[in-house]
């Protein structure tokens, strides 16, 4: 083997499962580093649990549609990739949403049209578009689930935290404010805290993300202020 | 299918328009909403182009849903028979106007493409459904939605041009302020709600 192998995210092997994943989950994470799918980020997380399953919903469609994308790649001609994709991405999120209303009804109710609405999220066109035309089934089928999980992970800690500042809860389970379930002092000291609830409301999903950015922009700054230095 | 009275088409408007706002309050359409709100004139021809797409698109949409869909017991493929349409809409459009409507074409021209991707267009014409609204309920709801949409952006167009002016700090610039607008604007909106 003289052949040099290329290096992908964080020093793995290009196009290999993990390499695809964590490249999904870090490097190149679909929410806080590419800043794409705003419309699920914002919509669903006002609670950890809505993100969590909006994540998942979204992350089965990703890893399906990019594999059998890449598997129809030198099917589908050129001219008609676009309609071909989103015939593709639509039957997965009919599946899906047929799976949820049969087993997660509530769950179903609570994220209503957003799931129809994984149709047109832009991750999943991106991924198709960016890597599953181009590269094989299995590597398209890790990629979907990196960049899958990397979502869902970013709306739950959204999620998360909205809900924990907003409404006292942690997935559903008071740990801020009156009922809180921590015992002894500590939960008596909680117990006192008075939750916010525009952080729960629309206002909130904008200054969570407005906030989130800035931080993000802040930490870019920094270390490209750090690499000037060092040259 | 129920009927609407006169009376329930004004009461649709007003919560379409601004009660439920699709942007501030439904987070439909965030991308040409945040993309495409640089100028006032530039967030008009936006709107503009959504006000034609989406009620032409609701019309269309619901027409299909309740003669074809519904008759054959069809439903569960509203998803990808509703994208598709939306998707044919906007380049059949494209292709009538720039043919036939010249003026209409280049004040909205570039704009067109950029429909397709709005994810209000395809919510508005699944939401027509689930709430059972009739083919032309479905319509004054693609309007009113769409009105929603261009009043939204232009009022964030304006303060944005105004912003330019001001002194920002370095990390906020950008989305970040942009976002904390939107945000501003979201809890101004929800004093419409005291309009039920």
């Amino acid at each position: 083997m003289s052949e040099e192998v290329k290096k992908g995210a964080l020093g793995l092997v290009q196009d290999s499962p993990a390499e695809r994943f964590f490249n999904g989950l870090i490097a190149e994470n679909p929410t806080l580093v590419l800043m794409i799918g705003m419309c699920p980020t914002l919509a669903v997380t006002s609670s950890a649990m809505n993100g969590l399953g909006m994540g998942l919903a979204t992350t089965f469609v990703l890893a399906l549609s990019n594999a059998v994308i890449a598997a129809l790649r030198k099917i589908i001609p050129a001219t008609v990739r676009i309609p071909s994709f989103i015939v593709v991405i639509a039957s997965f999120v009919t599946i899906v949403q047929l799976l949820m209303q049969a087993y997660f009804p509530a769950l179903n109710k609570a994220l209503g049209v957003y799931i129809p609405l994984i149709v047109v999220n832009c991750i999943i066109f991106g991924r198709a578009e960016a890597y599953a035309s181009k590269h094989g089934i299995v590597p398209s089928f890790y990629d979907g689930v990196g960049m899958g999980i990397g979502f869902t992970c970013a709306i739950t800690v959204i999620g998360l935290f909205r809900e924990l500042i907003g409404a006292g809860t942690a997935f559903n389970i008071q740990i801020l404010g009156i009922g809180s379930v921590i015992p002894g002092t500590i939960g008596a000291y909680l117990a006192k805290y008075q939750p916010v609830s525009i952080f729960v409301q629309q206002a909130g999903a904008f200054f969570v993300l407005a906030f989130l950015i800035a931080f993000m922009n802040k930490v870019k700054a920094n270390s490209a202020k750090k690499k000037k230095e060092a040259k | 299918m129920m009927t609407e009275t006169v009376l329930e088409f004004l009461a649709l408007m007003l919560s379409a328009s601004l009660i439920n706002n699709v942007v501030l309050s439904q987070f439909l359409g965030l991308c040409p909403f945040l993309g495409v709100s640089k100028r006032i004139d530039t967030a008009l021809g936006m709107g503009g182009a959504c006000i034609f797409v989406m009620t032409l698109s609701s019309l269309v949409c619901s027409t299909i849903y309740w003669f074809v869909l519904k008759p054959f017991d069809l439903g569960y493929l509203q998803t990808i028979v509703f994208i598709l349409v939306v998707a044919m809409l906007v380049q059949f459009v494209e292709m009538i106007l720039k043919k036939y409507i010249v003026s209409l074409y280049k004040a909205l021209g570039v704009y067109l493409p950029l429909i397709t991707t709005n994810c209000a267009v395809l919510g508005v014409a699944l939401t027509n459904v689930t709430n059972n609204y009739t083919i032309e309920g479905s319509t004054v709801c693609g309007f009113s939605t769409a009105a929603g949409f261009t009043i939204a952006i232009v009022i964030l167009a304006g303060l944005r041009e105004k912003m330019e002016y001001n002194d920002i700090p370095e990390s906020f610039k950008g989305m970040p302020i942009v976002l904390l607008t939107s945000g501003l604007m979201a809890i101004a909106f929800t004093g419409f709600s005291a309009l039920k």
